[in-house]
């Protein structure tokens, strides 16, 4: 547990250790019982990462009905995240980003551990105005994990066999998703909507809904109907709310931009 | 093009109030004309609907009395010392300056229904095509004996948030431990049923804050059961032991009267004195509902189900708490849902737009303590008699912390999504 804690001190600094050593060298001896921990830390950290791997891919549970990770991923709810590391915040082409977002990444907001640590302790603090509707990661050692699953899942990009990564499961809500959504009877419905949902597409508390792609949106839908997801308001909206409406609803907020 | 032509004529109507010579309100020309009383959750939200799809096709105007508006909604949350005031009083401004709306700092004191104008309280006059009357409630004092506007002044209602909700908070402030609360709370029908109750339980929490081990909360209450009682109740017993005493009609008998100059609470069983009493009293539709003869025996107004039209004036709507609405309880998200069917209906008449059945619905959210939220709602739908609700739901007693933080955050998005939706962005 010790040892945990001290290798994440090792790899948790904004500085990246290689930096670190190089700046370190000019200096003798201290440089080099420096440069020593370091190696420790780097060899150690090779098998710490690898537990803290399997608790982060439990945790990227609740992250991955928006995110998508490893060879083929695309953007669905939320951004993929290949190359997540040393990408500039806000700058997948085509993505629809609110405007904090890309506003941080014009600012310089680079994806890093570090960026990354702050970031999911609490989105919403670190990029007020942020899409993203998670609350945040309260423990230091669970953000560790999931950063080290990212990591692994985005740099490395495992290969995947191709179907499995379009996985064939039994869609929920197909019918709808086969139907043209009318936008204009999706608006008139939508203000049952934006009661909660803000139209800017601000998530505070209540999730953003604006620039979703079709099908997620759907999805989501048919999950409150058929109490996959279990917020007892929107088990309630759907309640009443036929494929033609669902489909309405999709196309009628999927064409609006995020603010 | 539309919306410029009508800001700057905004503008020139504007200029004729300020110099009182146009007993009309001018109007842009040949453009059906849709006035709301009344800049409250129904209200301003029918306004800004209205004049958002209509696209410019509509000249809309809003009354209302004050200034800048503070929800009614999240005042509990400033008794309790989570929010500011400022923070739940919100401005007209975008609605004349983003969506074209006309907007009075007036009020309104009469409806001639047979000339289609409202008199205001300075003589000038306002025309219209279609009128949505959204005037909320007004207090009936003399529904306990002893109360008074006046006697408001030292017993609050503080049941229309502004200055009433200050006064409260501050004559909460000032306590001492071992100092009583007494609640008269209000019998049914009355504004935001769980209202009484999150706020018994905001103040319980600032005397937890405090430490106030000594001081009590009573509630002298005319009904048998209230909204939510189990997740008060249970909350109450969980967070606040000993600290709250809910008396319900076959315990306290009756209420007698109150005497401000005393801090009396009177009733059958026995005399409560409170250092600070808040008398919620019994309510009616807007004084101007009743002066445009919308009312019925009730003090509220009958509607049609299907688009909240007044059965008394098929060119009149009555959306949100002056409303007799069947199922729907009478909350800002109910005004916010009937407000976007009267905009509806009204573009209908006005344009011809297509109308789609009527669909309402409503969430109330309450907080018992830090993070821990709980909520009731429900769909409806019209039938022939009322607005009968089709599906409903409420939190559970034992909820986890995770669950009732969860929707306290949620009704903290609704706030700020709700206000968005009334006031504009």
């Amino acid at each position: 547990m010790r040892l945990q804690i001290y290798t994440q001190a090792i790899w948790r600094p904004r500085v990246p250790s290689s930096n670190r050593v190089r700046s370190s060298f000019p200096q003798t001896t201290r440089a080099l019982i420096f440069a020593g921990l370091t190696a420790i830390g780097a060899l150690t950290s090779g098998s710490t990462f690898a537990g803290d791997i399997q608790q982060g891919e439990k945790l990227y549970k609740a992250c991955k009905a928006c995110h998508q990770i490893g060879e083929g991923a695309r953007n669905g709810v939320g951004p993929h995240l290949d190359g997540l590391f040393g990408r500039v915040a806000g700058s997948i082409d085509g993505f629809k980003y609110s405007n904090a977002m890309k506003a941080k990444g014009e600012d310089g907001l680079v994806w890093d551990e570090a960026s990354l640590d702050q970031y999911l302790a609490k989105p919403r603090a670190f990029v007020p105005g942020t899409r993203m509707s998670y609350l945040g990661m309260k423990k230091p050692e669970d953000r560790t994990a999931i950063i080290a699953y990212l990591k692994a899942q985005s740099v490395a990009a495992p290969s995947v066999d191709p179907t499995a990564a379009a996985p064939a499961r039994a869609e929920i809500g197909s019918a709808a998703m086969q139907i043209e959504g009318d936008a204009e009877y999706g608006e008139y419905l939508s203000s049952e909507c934006v009661t909660c949902h803000q139209l800017s597409g601000h998530a505070d508390g209540i999730p953003s809904i604006v620039g979703w792609p079709n099908e997620a949106f759907i999805r989501a839908l048919f999950e409150y109907k058929s109490n996959i997801r279990t917020n007892q308001v929107m088990q309630n909206m759907t309640l009443n709310l036929g494929n033609e409406e669902i489909a309405a609803l999709a196309a009628y907020f999927g064409s609006l931009d995020p603010k | 093009m539309p919306n410029l032509t009508r800001r700057s004529f905004g503008l020139l109507a504007g200029a004729g109030v300020a110099s009182l010579a146009m007993p009309f309100y001018a109007r842009a020309q040949g453009k059906p004309r849709a006035v709301v009383i009344g800049g409250g959750a129904g209200g301003a939200t029918a306004a800004r609907y209205i004049a958002k799809d209509s696209g410019g096709d509509i000249d809309v105007t809003l009354i209302e009395a004050n200034p800048t508006y503070t929800t009614c909604f999240f005042s509990n949350l400033y008794l309790g010392g989570y929010r500011t005031f400022e923070s739940i009083t919100h401005s007209y401004d975008k609605l004349a300056s983003n969506y074209g709306i006309t907007v009075i700092n007036g009020m309104a004191m009469m409806v001639d229904r047979d000339a289609k104008v409202v008199v205001m309280a300075d003589g000038s006059k306002v025309p219209y095509d279609r009128l949505i009357v959204s005037p909320g409630i007004d207090l009936i004092y003399d529904s306990v004996p002893g109360y008074s506007a006046e006697a408001a002044e030292i017993m609050p209602h503080s049941w229309k948030a502004g200055a009433q909700t200050q006064l409260l908070k501050a004559k909460l402030d000032a306590l001492e431990n071992g100092q009583n609360v007494v609640m008269v709370a209000p019998p049914n029908p009355y504004r935001c049923p769980p209202g009484p109750y999150e706020r018994v339980s905001m103040f319980a929490h600032v005397f937890k804050e405090k430490g106030f081990t000594d001081s009590k909360i009573i509630i002298i209450d005319p009904k048998e059961k209230f909204s939510k009682q189990a997740l008060f109740q249970e909350g109450w017993a969980k967070y606040y032991p000993g600290m709250v005493e809910w008396y319900g009609p076959d315990v306290h008998g009756g209420l007698v009267k109150v005497d401000p100059a005393t801090g009396e609470v009177e009733t059958d069983l026995d005399t409560f004195k409170g250092d600070l009493v808040n008398v919620i009293p019994a309510q009616k539709a807007g004084m101007i509902a009743e002066k445009a003869g919308l009312t019925n025996e009730t003090g509220f107004c009958p509607i049609d189900p299907a688009s909240m039209r007044s059965k008394a004036d098929d060119t009149v709507f009555v959306i949100g708490d002056a409303c007799i609405a069947g199922d729907m309880p009478k909350s800002g998200f109910s005004a916010n849902s009937q407000a976007k069917v009267a905009a509806m209906a009204i573009r209908g008449d006005l344009t011809g737009s297509r109308v789609f059945p009527a669909k309402y619905s409503n969430t109330c959210w309450s907080l018992i303590e830090t993070n821990d939220g709980v909520k009731v709602g429900a769909q409806y739908a019209p039938t022939e008699e009322k607005i009968a609700s089709t599906s409903t739901f409420i939190s559970q007693t034992g909820e986890d912390a995770a669950l009732r933080q969860q929707t306290y955050e949620e009704s903290v998005g609704w706030y700020n999504g709700i206000t968005a939706d009334i006031f504009g962005s």
